[in-house]
């Protein structure tokens, strides 16, 4: 078993002492452009959800101003009811960030410990929660999500709770693939010989040394999760109206295409940024947390 | 007669997130036709790097300086296209790790005609038998029934011949070997020794090998150049170094290596080599040594020592060399 | 084999005794078979280890060496024989009958990169054994990190550092800490020194001398380097394929290797040396290691053994002191006069070339 050799091959790199690892990540992450561009578009949506109760109301109608284009009374004009169209997109953006937000949260919620178990132990449970996991991954997400949203009904906490169990499956094969490969390092089998209790392994060796996976993971599913969002809206399976969302916004918008195209330019644009927002983040944190990833 | 390889004033600088690396500072060394030099080093001293610039195989962030000549052929000023055909040809490299450097995908056989249908433009039959003898060359015991076979069916030690079979299928001049031992046992070891001495002995084969082990050193180097930090530290005969080390790193390695013929007794102690390599992002006027050196002095930390003549072909750059470990 | 004859450690009671140890690995199923392939990665090693000893086990990859350290470390099951800890048998407790047993013995390993998480600081990676066995906590567990990482050279300013911000060496040396903190009375190194430059090498081997005669602990020392095993141990035993093939004491292994295996060890360790090295004869082995899943019929070494007669393909050879004792030996050829010579038989060209039958193994 003649060990690895002295790592020479390579840029020099062990030779550098590196500075706070933290300092690091923050210099690498500003460093590419896109990731910061990504997160400057999240940041400024979640502001915008925020703070849409200071761009007026979403559901008051004006019938003496229906229809308008935009301008400076009505940047981002009026709908066919007089509402203003930015108090909607601003509040459609609450709708949309907390469905993308909370069902990747409950996903992960869920996917956590089934995975930890599955790649952990093995065995029988890691069979039944593969072969589940497969079954599931079949379906193709929206078709999940659409399923289950009509068996569940139309309202907001259904929504998020379609789209997360449509994440589940996928979820959790990756945080069960991490788990497989930590649980074989070696710090994990000194922890072993320290007579360490499993549930303690788990904690604290092996679920914060996944940590940065399931970031980069959970970055990547909830621009996924808004278009889903989106999609169950438009089909009027998920937020129902008056409550303005991205997805019911468009669906309304169908119908005066010919007169007020801007009714489906905003909220596409919003849905069309924000994943976009997401995306650049969540592929920056990859590059950044990723330590193979050494340029 | 001229050298075969000759490099001079060599240096590589990576440029890094965190500055720029000075990899290799102004290495020159020389390789006459069938001669074996070994370049050995720890971890980070520029071995590899030395080594890999010579056909062309730095990474993209690496800045190259000075002069490498292959029989008068000035390397460093070839395009990509010349310097691929110069490799596999002129200078072939042979990796450490025999696993990754086969395509698993294809017969050892077909990997082999490939590479000499390719440079050498032979027909395929002509290819064939070729790679028979090539086998039996590297000590392939039947040969004919290895070329069908997978790399996944073979041992380290197998893969390593193989490398090593399409590396001098050109019969190359030059060939670099980067830690060719390193991955295997030490009984598998002795045979790849022994292959790379039937090169040398059969088809003249002048042989670069990077090594951090002076084992391997003693037992297969003509020629040796220890570097640190980056530097030539020390240059001389395999014999003249191992009997007259000078420069005190040199003197540190030996000391730190456990022998087998004088521990019996008692349990000796191996030399230490206190401290750490430094960083090479700065390039600073004095000996990179100096911070671990039991000899260090005032003179040390106030120029960096040139590589010089210490004794008859045997070069050290120190300012106190000798043979006394400290 | 049931009893193996072995020799005897002339320090006292066993801290570590085990006997007839064998780990079989199954090898995945053929497809619609019956059975299926098992790698017998440690067949019948018996050892033991005397207070304050440390016994060096030397092979070469696929002699099972590791294999029988984690096994002793607690953290694989062996498939069957026994491992008494202090006098006690460990292979058959449950999980939570062994975890005070844990204390006593703890493991280093070979990756001073992998062996260390990365998301816990120094102080904290040494202090997890006291933490898990309750041993002290708040200052008290403080002090006695504190005057660990001293002992094994480290600054106390590191105690607050990550394993990422470390060199290799120093990496290695809180592994050392880590698993020297509670005072075990064995402690398994798993090729230690290995991943590690020569100058660091020398450092973490010299440490290591050091702390075992401070603190007295029994050490079982894997290693694939002759070189480095033979400077550490007092006594060695050989593996090959699963098996031990000689074991004695480093000062008889190294005046006079007896089995072939061990002959070829010793003349293939290229000496740093070059007058001396261009005079050996050196034992160059055929072949490669047989596959542990269809080790050879008798003398598992016979394959590539460049003095195997007959007999060695049919009987297996059992481990005894035939030369006398404290000096076991599995070999046919060595008799009350002494081992065969293998380095003369292979310069004077008697050995057989064998590498149609090497062949068949591979």
């Amino acid at each position: 078993m003649s060990g690895p050799a002295p790592a020479d091959a390579q840029v020099p790199a062990p030779l550098l002492e590196p500075p706070r690892r933290r300092h690091r990540l923050v210099r690498r992450f500003v460093r590419r452009r896109l990731a910061v561009l990504g997160l400057v578009l999240v940041g400024a949506f979640v502001t915008l959800a925020l703070f849409s109760p200071l761009l007026g109301s979403a559901t008051a109608q004006d019938f003496a101003n229906v229809m308008v284009p935009p301008s400076w009374a009505h940047p981002l004009g009026t709908d066919d009811l007089g509402r203003s169209e930015l108090a909607r997109t601003a509040t459609g953006a609450r709708v949309s960030l907390l469905a993308g937000v909370l069902s990747t949260a409950l996903a992960l919620a869920m996917a956590i410990p089934i995975g930890l178990v599955a790649g952990y132990y093995r065995g029988w449970a890691d069979a039944v929660v593969t072969r589940a996991t497969d079954v599931m991954l079949a379906f193709p997400f929206l078709i999940l999500a659409v399923g289950l949203a009509a068996i569940l009904g139309a309202s907001l906490r259904n929504v998020v709770l379609a789209l997360g169990l449509s994440q589940l499956p996928g979820l959790v094969r990756v945080i069960r693939g991490e788990v497989l490969a930590l649980r074989e390092q070696d710090y994990v089998a000194a922890a072993v010989a320290d007579g360490a209790r499993d549930v303690s392994i788990m904690a604290r060796f092996i679920l914060p040394n996944a940590m940065s996976t399931l970031i980069v993971q959970a970055t990547v599913a909830i621009p996924g999760a808004i278009i889903g969002e989106a999609t169950l809206s438009f089909l009027g399976l998920g937020v129902q109206p008056p409550t303005p969302s991205w997805g019911t916004m468009l669906s309304a918008a169908q119908g005066f295409l010919d007169q007020a195209p801007w009714l489906a330019v905003f909220p596409g644009l919003a849905i069309a940024l924000t994943t976009l927002g997401f995306n650049l983040l969540g592929d920056g944190l990859r590059d950044v947390l990723d330590p193979r990833s050494t340029r | 007669m001229s050298a075969l390889l000759e490099v001079d004033g060599l240096g590589v600088t990576f440029t890094t997130e965190d500055g720029p690396v000075h990899a290799v500072n102004d290495v020159s060394l020389t390789i006459q036709r069938a001669q074996i030099l070994a370049v050995v080093g720890e971890s980070g001293c520029g071995k590899s790097v030395t080594a890999m610039s010579i056909p062309g195989l730095l990474p993209e962030n690496a800045q190259v300086s000075g002069s490498i000549r292959l029989e008068g052929v000035e390397l460093t000023r070839l395009g990509a296209g010349e310097l691929r055909r110069l490799r596999g040809k002129q200078v072939s490299v042979v990796f450490q790790e025999p696993m990754t450097s086969l395509n698993p995908a294809f017969s050892v056989g077909y990997q082999i005609v490939e590479v000499l249908r390719q440079h050498e433009r032979l027909g395929r039959r002509t290819a064939a038998r070729r790679a028979v003898e090539l086998l039996e060359l590297v000590g392939i015991p039947a040969p004919s029934r290895r070329l069908r076979e997978y790399p996944h069916q073979l041992s380290g030690g197998m893969r390593q011949r193989v490398m090593i079979a399409i590396a001098v299928a050109c019969s190359p001049k030059l060939l670099i070997a980067d830690e060719p031992t390193t991955a295997l046992d030490v009984t598998i070891q002795a045979g790849i020794l022994d292959v790379m001495r039937t090169l040398r002995a059969e088809l003249g084969t002048a042989i670069m090998l990077i090594t951090h082990d002076l084992g391997v050193v003693a037992d297969i180097a003509d020629r040796v150049v220890v570097m640190y930090a980056g530097r030539r530290v020390e240059q001389a005969g395999v014999d003249e170094l191992f009997a007259q080390p000078q420069h005190p790193y040199t003197l540190g390695l030996l000391g730190a290596v456990p022998r087998l013929s004088v521990t019996s007794g008692a349990r000796g102690r191996l030399t230490e080599i206190p401290g750490m390599v430094p960083s090479l992002h700065e390039d600073p006027d004095e000996c990179s040594f100096a911070p671990r050196c039991p000899r260090a002095a005032a003179d040390c930390r106030a120029h960096r020592p040139a590589l010089r003549a210490v004794r008859d072909e045997h070069l050290a750059a120190c300012f106190h060399p000798g043979p006394v470990r400290p | 084999m049931t009893s193996v004859p072995q020799v005897r450690s002339q320090a006292g009671p066993p801290v570590l005794d085990v006997t007839d140890l064998s780990v079989h690995f199954s090898a995945g199923g053929r497809l619609l078979g019956r059975g299926r392939d098992v790698v017998r990665a440690v067949d019948g090693v018996s050892l033991r280890i005397g207070q304050g000893e440390v016994l060096g086990l030397v092979g070469e990859s696929g002699s099972g060496k590791s294999t029988v350290g984690r096994a002793v470390a607690g953290l694989l099951r062996p498939t069957s024989g026994s491992i008494s800890l202090g006098g006690r048998e460990i292979t058959r407790l449950s999980r939570s009958q062994m975890r005070p047993l844990r204390r006593d013995v703890h493991i280093v390993f070979q990756d001073p990169y992998s062996s260390l998480n990365p998301r816990m600081s120094i102080g904290a990676i040494v202090a997890e054994p006291l933490r898990q066995h309750g041993v002290a906590r708040g200052r008290e567990r403080d002090r006695q990190v504190d005057s660990m990482l001293a002992k094994v050279g480290l600054r106390a300013q590191l105690r607050d550092r990550y394993p990422h911000e470390l060199s290799g060496g120093q990496r290695q040396r809180v592994g050392l800490a880590r698993a020297l903190v509670l005072r075990p009375r064995l402690f398994v190194a798993d090729e230690p020194v290995s991943a590690l430059d020569v100058s660091v090498q020398a450092a973490i081997l010299n440490l290591l001398t050091d702390l075992q005669e401070e603190m007295g602990f029994s050490c079982l020392f894997i290693g694939h380097d002759l070189s480095v095993v033979e400077f550490i141990s007092d006594r060695i035993a050989v593996m090959y394929l699963g098996k031990i093939v000689e074991a004695t004491t480093r000062l008889r292994l190294f005046e006079q290797p007896q089995h072939p295996y061990t002959q070829a060890l010793f003349s293939a360790a290229p000496l740093p040396d070059p007058p001396l090295q261009r005079g050996r004869v050196r034992i160059v082995l055929s072949g490669d290691l047989p596959s542990p899943l269809d080790p050879p019929s008798g003398c598992s070494f016979h394959t590539r053994c460049p003095v195997a007669v007959e007999r060695c393909r049919s009987d297996e050879p059992a481990l005894t002191e035939v030369t006398g004792p404290g000096h076991a030996v599995a070999c046919h050829l060595v008799d009350e006069h002494g081992p065969p010579d293998v380095a003369a038989a292979v310069a004077a060209g008697t050995a057989g070339t064998k590498e149609d039958r090497v062949h068949d193994q591979a």
